[in-house]
């Protein structure tokens, strides 16, 4: 008995140890840092499964890209930056087109890497938010916006809130964020926008072991009355601060989170309690685009998908996915159309990103009329600068709560190229870009 | 001078000034540690009965609230669903002694400790095959807990004399009193009844009591089945104040410094422990943090659990231990 035991669990251990199929001659190798496992997985199963879910979309209705069938292949980081680190290595000799990591301590971690490695990285809308400027961090893109846009915009939402940017001189504006590297990287900006507009801002660190007990955190709040608040939590930290909000009753409607705050997860725990609560956002929600049908068709009704419910395609964090995995595409196109190849190389696609010109036309083609705002990227410009908008939870669902609107560019662009500069000057010796750019 | 002032002076003036607000930090503190308390008895029971250091009571805490969650998904009714749970936790226990204690006996404590550390990894594949990782909601109101909240304002406690204002979370008012029966019911357990004081027998002795008939595998599996029952409410009440997660095993890690403090045998120590972590962390988060820009109370709880082991090394209420050559 315990032979054959023995024995089938032999078969069992040999048939998990196969190694996963390789990228083929002939495909594009598009690799996805995910996790589907451990403390942020609620947050990172939705965008795995969109961005999974675009580009099978694209092998099974157009076959590819440009006639190329794509090769996806997750690596489980679960939002561990030495295991992000770990599957970069794993990835880099096999020619990845790009990686995205899917947190912003991965993407510190491979951008010196990846420069010298020549992979580019696409860090949408997280990372490290200096590296929009091209001219120093060729290799990295954090398109449609970084997370000084980002908090700019917050700031100019919160100031329209008060009648004009005028309106927050004395008002407080308190920050709760995830005391790590994605939390700690819109404070600069936030400090010195509240010197420049005249607010204070009270900052409320939330370490990694209390995301579920932020009791003290907002007890402070609830002594300091901050006018506003400003959120850049992640994973189980969300719904914990939203429901901790609604019980000191802090406003909900002077609640607003980063993009990354707002998942369906974040605000459905705390039921009616996180009516008003508030997230900026770059892409549409819900299913009325053709693209997302066309994913249910394609992917989902043949079974190819990993998402749990049929319910979740088309979530706020899903969507995100799938304009991550849009944006590599294009990219690929880009790359496929100047040099008039299909099977291009990580170089070609870094040229690529630089291309992008998403309008109106290509999105309305793409089935993503409405989905996110045209975007235009250039050797400069890595992240776009791109409109938000801020959505609100009904208790349900999020609804728009807000226009598009601009972040404030003119004043965050010479911030993100002086912090290009003091990047450079504290990583000596630093790769420099080798075609200079032109614009 | 002044951060002389800020540090020694100030924080009192605060708390004199608004006494509805230190009310309410001290409330939380003591929530805080009546859960933290529950995490770390589920740790002593284990290291009472075998000396193990149980790596796997974080997991075991989100392997019972999702239990729970996911019988309620598929249509049990909750109060069922958590019986169903109470024999999962059984069966877990039961699987735990024969596959892995049992194997185990004699071997040196620390293999004992790196078997739990397999036994965690096994429990989270095991539970993202079956809940998968998405986060879960827990059934507060079907569990029939109670949702809301109620305030109180005492005359005179405000700020300026104002009338004061100091919140309860009904659910907290639940959490408090359901740990506090809970860890009671236990402490009776094992200190009044015939298989508490088997299980003492054991903690002190393993061969002693093997010679006087105790059946070490029995005793390992009501600990390990006691742990897990444990690590069901604690999935409940942490699981209600945020969701159901993977992220619960992260609360696992605040037991530590209780266990530090308390001693790692003593279920008063535990409970005692508890308090003055959860209380001593919430106090000098609000009072002390601000000085430093917050965000101090991870580390807070080993600082006050190592002053306390200044003074007695072996934990509040550990056993004093001379081994002499």
């Amino acid at each position: 008995m315990k032979r054959t035991l023995g024995a089938a669990l032999g078969v069992l251990l040999a048939g998990s140890t196969v190694a996963p199929a390789l990228a083929q001659e002939g495909e594009l190798f598009l690799p996805l840092l995910t996790y589907r496992t451990g403390p942020f997985a609620g947050s990172g199963i939705p965008i795995a499964d969109g961005m999974r879910d675009y580009l099978t979309m694209l092998n099974e209705r157009d076959g590819g890209i440009g006639g190329a069938k794509i090769y996806i292949e997750e690596c489980e980081t679960g939002y561990n930056t030495q295991k992000g680190v770990e599957c970069y290595d794993s990835l880099k000799g096999r020619d990845p087109l790009v990686v995205n990591p899917y947190s912003t301590g991965i993407t510190l971690q491979l951008i010196p890497k990846a420069s010298v490695d020549g992979i580019p990285v696409l860090s949408m809308a997280y990372g490290l938010s200096a590296a929009a400027d091209g001219t120093v961090f060729p290799w990295v893109f954090n398109p449609p916006l970084s997370y000084w846009d980002g908090a700019s915009a917050a700031i100019k939402y919160i100031g329209e809130q008060e009648g004009g940017l005028e309106g927050l001189k004395g008002k407080k504006i308190g920050y709760i964020f995830l005391d790590a590297g994605y939390g700690r990287e819109p404070i600069p900006l936030l400090e010195d926008f509240a010197k420049e507009y005249g607010f204070t801002l009270t900052q409320y660190p939330v370490p990694f072991d209390t995301m579920q007990n932020q009791s003290s955190q907002w007890l402070n709040v609830r002594r300091d009355r901050p006018d506003y608040m400003i959120m850049w939590g992640w994973g189980a930290m969300n719904p914990t601060a939203v429901r901790e909000a609604a019980k000191v009753r802090y406003p909900m409607e002077k609640f607003i989170g980063t993009w990354w705050s707002g998942g369906e997860d974040d605000a459905r725990p705390a039921g009616g309690g996180a009516k008003g609560y508030k997230t900026m956002n770059f892409n549409g929600v819900g299913t009325d685009f053709p693209v997302i049908a066309d994913i249910t068709t394609h992917v989902y009704d043949k079974g190819l998908s990993k998402v749990s419910d049929k319910s979740r395609i088309g979530e706020n964090l899903y969507n995100r996915g799938v304009m991550n995995s849009f944006l590599m595409a294009e990219a690929v196109r880009n790359a496929q159309a100047a040099t008039g190849k299909t099977l291009v190389t990580p170089a070609e696609v870094r040229a690529g990103f630089e291309a992008l010109d998403i309008t109106a036309e290509r999105l309305k083609e793409a089935g993503m009329e409405g989905f996110m705002k045209p975007l235009k990227l250039s050797c400069t410009d890595h992240a776009g600068q791109s409109d938000v908008y801020v959505q609100e939870w009904t208790g349900e669902a999020w609804q728009p709560a807000s226009d598009w609107f601009s972040p404030m560019v003119e004043k965050v662009r010479p911030m993100l190229e002086k912090a290009a500069e003091e990047y450079v000057a504290a990583n000596q010796p630093w790769p420099k870009r080798e075609v200079p750019c032109a614009d | 001078m002044d951060i002389l002032y800020r540090i020694v002076i100030d924080p009192f003036v605060q708390m004199v000034a608004t006494p509805d607000f230190l009310i309410q930090v001290l409330w939380e503190g003591f929530v805080a540690g009546v859960l933290y308390a529950l995490i770390a008895l589920g740790f002593v029971l284990i290291f009472k009965a075998s000396g193990v250091f149980n790596f796997a009571q974080g997991i075991m805490v989100v392997f019972a609230a999702l239990s729970l969650v996911g019988f309620v998904e598929v249509g049990v009714p909750a109060p069922i669903a958590f019986v169903l749970c109470l024999g999962v936790m059984l069966v877990l226990a039961v699987g735990v002694e024969r596959l892995v204690l049992r194997p185990l006996v004699n071997q040196p404590d620390i293999i004992l400790f790196m078997a739990t550390i397999g036994l965690t990894f096994f429990l989270i594949g095991l539970g993202e095959l079956i809940f998968g990782g998405e986060p879960k909601t827990m059934v507060t109101e079907e569990l029939f807990l109670p949702t809301g909240s109620s305030v109180w304002e005492p005359a005179g406690l405000g700020p300026d004399g104002a009338p004061g204002f100091i919140l309860f979370q009904h659910l907290d008012v639940a959490a408090a009193a359901i740990a506090l029966a809970l860890v009671a019911a236990l402490g009776f357990f094992f200190s009044k009844t015939r298989i508490g004081r088997a299980l003492r027998a054991v903690a002190d002795d393993h061969q002693a009591a093997l010679s006087v008939g105790i059946s070490l595998n029995q005793i390992w599996v009501i600990v390990w089945f006691a742990a897990g029952v444990v690590a069901l409410f604690t999935g409940i009440m942490w699981g209600a104040r945020s969701d159901v997660s993977f992220a619960l095993e992260i609360i696992a890690f605040k037991a530590l410094p209780v266990l530090i403090l308390g001693g790692f045998t003593s279920i008063p120590g535990a409970i005692v422990g508890g308090l003055i972590i959860g209380i001593g962390e919430k106090l000098g988060e609000i009072y002390w943090g601000p000085l430093v820009g917050g965000g101090i109370e991870s580390w807070l709880a080993y600082m006050i659990a190592l002053v306390f082991l200044l003074f007695r090394p072996q934990g509040l209420f550990g056993e004093r231990i001379i081994e002499r050559i």
